[in-house]
């Protein structure tokens, strides 16, 4: 067995943060503390760069339309796993969604630069993989991966 | 270039992080919407927008943009201020529009290459 994938087993490191929906005064403030923990790891640039971008975009998400929700990070070796879950209304039609462009954002959401229908796409194309599944009315569910070639050992 | 060097090029007005003038700013990006700019921007990227909400400093932070121009003399939101002193992102004001004031840039930084 590659003995890389058992170091990543025996070093899993776990975080976890919460999200307030609606407030926009601390919007990005989970992003900003996720990148600095992935750079104080040492992972690559170009691993912090996309996990920073998709963590920032699903932040913004539930501040802009969710009631609350919780960031749950993974580190390992080879991946960084950033789970994202909410309280809220949910998606109804996610293909519709995933469209770039698409956006239900309000006035007060796009004065502030919001609501180009940009988020979810950007997830998509930044991620090594990414599930979304979301139920009407409770809540949505994202799973992003972002692979790190680099292998980083002594995390 | 550094942003000093550009600030004073262009006269524009410092607002926050004086002490940043020796950011080194090795591209620009212009644009309003946060996830385009999230998208597309690099790192030592000067950023051209006229968003003032407290937003922009997260993702300069983020994004580690040397620097923000905010155009048309628009003046940043008080938090959004008070956000940028703390984490040392430079805020400077131009009274130009946009498509000058990125024109301008351009230019300057082809002309240091
Ligand atoms: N967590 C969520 N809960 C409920 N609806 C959501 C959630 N995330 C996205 N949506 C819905 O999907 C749409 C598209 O989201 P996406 O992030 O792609 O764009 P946006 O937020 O509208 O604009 P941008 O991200 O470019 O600022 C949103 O307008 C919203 O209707
Ligand atoms: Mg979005």
């Amino acid at each position: 067995m590659n003995p890389a994938v058992n170091k990543s087993e025996d070093t899993l490191n776990k975080y976890s943060f919460n999200i307030e929906g609606g407030n926009f005064n601390d919007a990005g403030t989970v992003s900003t503390r996720i990148k600095s923990i992935l750079k104080q790891k040492g992972l690559p640039n170009d691993v912090v760069r996309k996990s920073a971008i998709v963590c920032y975009e699903a932040e913004i998400n539930i501040v802009s339309y969710a009631r609350k929700g919780t960031v749950n990070l993974t580190i390992t070796a080879e991946t960084v796993e950033i789970e994202v879950i909410d309280e809220g209304p949910g998606i109804p039609d996610i293909e519709q969604a995933m469209e770039q462009g698409y956006s239900t954002a309000n006035q007060q959401i796009r004065e502030m630069g919001f609501g180009a229908g940009m988020g979810l796409h950007n997830i998509n194309s930044y991620s090594d993989k990414f599930d979304i599944t979301s139920e009407v009315n409770k809540g949505t569910f994202l799973k992003m991966i972002i692979n790190n070639p680099q292998s980083t050992k002594d995390l | 270039m550094d942003i000093g060097t550009i600030a004073k090029e262009l006269n524009l007005k410092v607002i926050s992080a004086s002490d940043k003038m020796k950011n080194i700013v090795t591209g620009g990006y212009t644009g309003d919407l946060l996830s385009d700019v999230m998208a597309n921007s690099h790192e030592g990227d000067i950023w051209i927008t006229r968003q003032v909400h407290q937003n922009i400093v997260a993702i300069a932070t983020l994004k580690e943009h040397a620097g923000i121009i905010l155009v048309n003399s628009c003046e940043p939101a008080k938090n959004t201020l008070e956000k940028a002193i703390a984490e040392k992102v430079p805020i400077l004001v131009s009274d130009l529009p946009v498509f000058e004031l990125t024109g301008k840039i351009y230019n300057l930084l082809a002309a240091a290459k």
